[in-house]
C-alpha cells in the first residue's frame, strides 16, 4: 500500500503537466465548493449572530392572543392579566437555563413622542432597571436612570444613537425635551448597545427587522412609561439565557410561567406569554439564503463529474502506456488484486491531491472574496473533511473502470504488444 | 519430475477458423535437465513456451507442473504457479525502468509475500549470484544490455524456481555478452537448476545439455520417436 503510494506520487511527478491538467478539474470543483460553502456559513454566522445579538443571549416574551402577538398600543387595559411583580421576576430568575429577566413595555407606533412638532417614529420604551444590563446597553454620555428618576417618578429620557441622530441631528440631545403622549420629558443621556447590527440579507423581511433598530429607541422608566401610557400594561420580559442554545428553552420556561401565573381566564380569552423564537428566524433566514447557494454547488458538482471523467480518461491512457509493466507483473506473478490496487491507488492520489490543492485554493478564493466584496465567510471544518474524503472517493469510482481493464489485461497479450 | 506434458494441443479462433499451432505436444523434464527448444519463427516455439510458463492455457492434454494440473487453474491461480515454480528471462529484459536492480530483483519475492527484510536479503544475494554485487543501486538505464539480462537471471532465480524458462536470452545482446549469459546459465544448470531455453541460435542452443527442434507445432525431442 505504501508502496503504491510512492509509486503513484512517482508517476504523477513523472508527468507533472499531464498530471496537474488532470487534476484541475478537480481543483476547480473542490475550490468551487469550499468557496461556496464557507460564504454560506459566513453569512450563517453573521444572520444568527446579528439577530441573536452577538452573545447577549436575550430571547423576548410577550403577550400573544392566539398565534399573534397583543397589539397594546391602544393602551388598553386587559383585566386578566395583571401586572408583574418584582417577586415574580426574581422567579424566573430561577428558572433553568435564565440568568437575568428585565421587564419593559414597548410602543412602535401610536407613541405620540414629538419634538419641536416633528413626530418621530422608531421604538418607545418603558423599563425597568434590569433592562440596560441585560440587553448590554451603556452609557455614551449624560447619565443613566437613577433610583430617584424612578422614586420621585421623574419625567426623563434616555435615548439610543439611532433616537439622537433621527430626532435631534447634529444637535446635543441631553437636557433637550421630548413631548410624549402631551408631557414633557427631559433627555438625561445616550447609550448605545455593546454590538453592533450590520444587516447583510436585502429581502423585506429582513429590512423589516432591521429597520426598528435603524429609527432608534426612546427609553423611559417605567414610572414614566405609566404617566404618559397609563398603569396596568401587561409587561414583557427580556430573557437572557445562560447560552445561544439555551435561549429556545430558557424562553420558553419563562413564558409558561407567566401564562400560568398571571393570566386568568385563559380558555376564554385565549392570552398567553410566548417568546420570539429568534434560533428559529434565523434558521428560516439561513434556509433561505442555503436554497441559492445549493444551485451553486450542484454547479460545481458537475464540475467535478467532469473533472472525473478527465481523470478516467488519463488513468486510461496511462494503462495502455503500462501494458508491458502490467504484463511483466502478471508474468512475475502480481494477482488481479495487486494490478487493481496499483492503479486505484493512483487514480486516488492524483484526485486526492487535486482536492487538496482545491482547498487550498478554495479557502484562499473565500478569504480574497470576503475582501473584495466584503461579505463574510466562516471556513467549514467539516466541509473541508468531505471535499477531502469526496475526492479521494473520486478516484477510486473513476479508476475502477480503468484499472479493472488492467487487472483483466491477458499477461501474453501485454508483454507482445509494442 | 518437474515438468511433464501429455499430447497437448493449442489452436486459436481467427474469426470462425480454428488454426491449430501445436499438435500433440509430450514431454518431460527432469530436475537438473537443460533443455534447449529450437525452431523457426511461426513453428509454434512462443506459444509452447507460453504454456510453459502457465502464461496461457492448453486447449487439450494434460500439463503437470510439479504436480499440479496447469489446465485447471484460473487467472490469479496461474498467476499463483508461476510466482512459485517459474523464473522468466526474456529477449528484452523487462526490467522495471523506474526500480533500482535491487528492487527489480525483490520484485516477484514482495508477489510471493516474502517480508522486505528478507525480500531484499534474497535480492542482493541473488545480484552476487550474477556478479552485480557492485550495481544493486543502479536504474536499468545505467547499466549495459548484459548486466540488465544479468538483472533479469537474478529477479528469475530469486524465487528459487523450479524451473528457469528463457525465451531468447541472448537475442538483444552482443556476442561477448551473450557468451556471458551462456557461461551464466551453465553455471546455474551446474548448481542444480532446470532450465529451458527457447532459440532459434544453433551455436546457444548447443550449450544445452538437450536440443529438441519444434517445426509445424510438432516437438521432436531426441531419443524419442519423433510423432
Amino acid at each position: 500500500m505504501l508502496g503504491n503510494i510512492h509509486q503513484a506520487f512517482l508517476g504523477i511527478w513523472h508527468h507533472k503537466l499531464r498530471s496537474f491538467l488532470t487534476m484541475l478539474g478537480i481543483i476547480i470543483g473542490i475550490a468551487a465548493i469550499i468557496t461556496i460553502v464557507s460564504t454560506i456559513k459566513g453569512t450563517n454566522d453573521q444572520i444568527k449572530e446579528n439577530l441573536i445579538g452577538s452573545g447577549n443571549n436575550v430571547v423576548v416574551v410577550s403577550l400573544h392572543q392566539g398565534d399573534y402577538q397583543m397589539d397594546l398600543s391602544e393602551g388598553q387595559n386587559l383585566a386578566d392579566v395583571s401586572v408583574i411583580t418584582e417577586e415574580t421576576r426574581q422567579r424566573l430568575e430561577e428558572l433553568d437555563g435564565v440568568v437575568a429577566v428585565a421587564l419593559f413595555r414597548q410602543r412602535q407606533w401610536n407613541a405620540q413622542v414629538y419634538y419641536r412638532g416633528t413626530e418621530y417614529n422608531g421604538y418607545t420604551y418603558g423599563i425597568d432597571e434590569h433592562y440596560f444590563p441585560v440587553y448590554g446597553y451603556h452609557l455614551c454620555y449624560g447619565r443613566d436612570f437613577q433610583p430617584e428618576d424612578r422614586d420621585e417618578n421623574r419625567k426623563v429620557a434616555v435615548l439610543d444613537a439611532q433616537a439622537v441622530s433621527s430626532i435631534f441631528p447634529g444637535e446635543n440631545a441631553v437636557g433637550k425635551t421630548l413631548e410624549i403622549k402631551g408631557e414633557p420629558f427631559t433627555v438625561i443621556g445616550v447609550v448605545e448597545r455593546s454590538s453592533k447590527f450590520r444587516p447583510v440579507i436585502e429581502s423585506m423581511q429582513d429590512y423589516y427587522m432591521y429597520a426598528d433598530d435603524s429609527s432608534g429607541s426612546v427609553f423611559l422608566t417605567e414610572q414614566g412609561w405609566e404617566i404618559a401610557f397609563g398603569y396596568d400594561e401587561p409587561q414583557n420580559a427580556a430573557v437572557k439565557a445562560e447560552s445561544t442554545d439555551a435561549m429556545t428553552t430558557a424562553g420558553k420556561s419563562v413564558a409558561d410561567h407567566l401564562s400560568a401565573k398571571q393570566i386568568r381566564n385563559s380558555k376564554e380569552n385565549n392570552l398567553s406569554y410566548k417568546s420570539e423564537d429568534l434560533l428559529q428566524q434565523a434558521e428560516q433566514l439561513q434556509t433561505m439564503s442555503d436554497s441559492t447557494n445549493k444551485l451553486l454547488i450542484w454547479i460545481a458538482a458537475i464540475s467535478l463529474l467532469v473533472g472525473g471523467i478527465g481523470v478516467m480518461n488519463i488513468m486510461l491512457v496511462s494503462v495502455s502506456e503500462r501494458t508491458h509493466e502490467i504484463g511483466l507483473k502478471k508474468a512475475l506473478g502480481a494477482k488481479r488484486r495487486r494490478i487493481l490496487g496499483q492503479f486505484l491507488t493512483e487514480a486516488s492520489v492524483l484526485t486526492s491531491l487535486g482536492g487538496l490543492l482545491g482547498i487550498l485554493g478554495g479557502i484562499g478564493l473565500a478569504k480574497l472574496l470576503s475582501k473584495a466584496m466584503d461579505t463574510p465567510t466562516a471556513i467549514s471544518v467539516p466541509a473541508i473533511i468531505v471535499a477531502a474524503a469526496f475526492s479521494i472517493m473520486i478516484g477510486l469510482i473513476f479508476g475502477l473502470l480503468p484499472a479493472t481493464k488492467a487487472a483483466r489485461m491477458n499477461p501474453i497479450d501485454a508483454l507482445r504488444r509494442d | 519430475m518437474i515438468l511433464k506434458m501429455d499430447n497437448i494441443c493449442k489452436s486459436y479462433f481467427r474469426g470462425k477458423n480454428e488454426v491449430p499451432v501445436l499438435h500433440d505436444i509430450c514431454l518431460s523434464v527432469e530436475k537438473g535437465d537443460y533443455l534447449a527448444i529450437m525452431g523457426p519463427s511461426g513453428s509454434g516455439k512462443t506459444t509452447l513456451m507460453n504454456i510453459l510458463g502457465c502464461l496461457d492455457k492448453p486447449s487439450s492434454g494434460v500439463y503437470r507442473l510439479e504436480g499440479e494440473n496447469v489446465a485447471a487453474k484460473k487467472d490469479n491461480a496461474l498467476a499463483e504457479l508461476r510466482n512459485k515454480y517459474i523464473g522468466f528471462v526474456f529477449q528484452s529484459f523487462y526490467l522495471m525502468p523506474s526500480m533500482s536492480a535491487l528492487d527489480n530483483v525483490a520484485l516477484p519475492l514482495m508477489y510471493a509475500g516474502v517480508p522486505k527484510k528478507e525480500r531484499l536479503e534474497r535480492a542482493r544475494e541473488a545480484l552476487r549470484g550474477v556478479g552485480l554485487a557492485e550495481r544493486m543501486k543502479f536504474l536499468p538505464n545505467q547499466l549495459s544490455g548484459g548486466q540488465c539480462q544479468r538483472v533479469a537471471i537474478a529477479r528469475a532465480m530469486a524465487g528459487r524456481p523450479a524451473l528457469l524458462l528463457a525465451d531468447e536470452p541472448t537475442g538483444a545482446l552482443d556476442t561477448a555478452s551473450g557468451e556471458q549469459i551462456m557461461d551464466l546459465f551453465d553455471e546455474i544448470n551446474a548448481r542444480g537448476s532446470t532450465i529451458i531455453m527457447i532459440t532459434h541460435e544453433p551455436a546457444i542452443a548447443a550449450r544445452a545439455k538437450t536440443v529438441c527442434h519444434i517445426r509445424d507445432g510438432r516437438l521432436s525431442v531426441p531419443g524419442e520417436e519423433v510423432r
